[in-house]
């Protein structure tokens, strides 16, 4: 299965550490992240969200995350999946699940991915709020936790 | 030399997905970007010096010390908000 994936289609998580543990005995821990979205944002109402993305960029830069994940902790599989398009308050946006041996190294390996994707993989979120469309902010706080990992980054 | 530049987010609203630019062969993506700026306009607004952009050269980001090539893809977009 593709490692990663970039669609405007719902996912099932279910279905996702299925696949993720299938024909694979090593597995004795999958590890797995949800971010969705939020009815508030920066002191706003939001109703619904844009994602935007770079057409061939996302995928290859989520790819090299990968593989920078599974240099630095001792996992067996990663998939990560982000949506585009327009998205409802509550509707699933991101999912990163990672199998391992070992809880610890899934953990941290999803942790990773997912600090790494907030600040380098190319995605922009539109939101729609009650004064307007306006587009997302960047936060410092997602280049500190990518520098926990011993990445400087400067993105926001 | 030829290079095609792309825009993303805040940066395509204000001036389209890209262009065909042409720039003296050994540029850097910061000799690009001044002479985006340099045209006035939009460009020069969005563009300007001082706020928060992003470059990627050829589908990987990169700085604006980097060498520009022939043929290249060059991007500009805001601060990435994925996740």
């Amino acid at each position: 299965m593709a490692r990663v994936a970039i669609q405007t289609d719902d996912f099932d998580l279910g279905a996702e550490v299925a696949a993720l543990r299938a024909a694979d005995g090593g597995v004795g821990a999958v590890a797995s992240f949800i971010g969705t979205v939020r009815d508030r944002n920066d002191g706003s109402g939001v109703s619904r969200m844009e994602l935007e993305h770079y057409p061939g960029m996302t995928e290859r830069a989520i790819e090299a995350m990968i593989d920078q994940a599974m240099q630095r902790f001792d996992i067996r599989s990663a998939r990560v999946i982000h949506r585009v398009g327009p998205l409802e308050v509550g509707d699933q946006i991101v999912m990163v699940a990672v199998s391992s041996a070992h809880r610890g190294q899934a953990f941290q390996a999803c942790e990773f991915l997912m600090d790494y994707l907030k600040t380098q993989a190319p995605f922009w979120k539109k939101e729609h709020t009650p004064e307007g469309a306006r587009w997302v902010d960047a936060r410092s706080a997602d280049d500190a936790a990518l520098q926990r990992w011993g990445i400087a980054v400067g993105n926001a | 030399m030829k290079l095609q530049v792309r825009y993303f987010a805040s940066i395509r609203e204000a001036l389209g997905p890209g262009e065909a630019v042409e720039l003296p062969a050994g540029s850097t993506l910061g000799a690009l970007r001044d002479a985006l700026i340099a045209r006035g306009g939009s460009h020069a607004e969005v563009l300007a010096r001082g706020r928060a952009l992003r470059a990627a050269l050829n589908q990987v980001m990169a700085d604006e010390s980097a060498l520009v090539e022939e043929g290249a893809e060059v991007a500009f977009f805001p601060p990435v908000t994925g996740g």
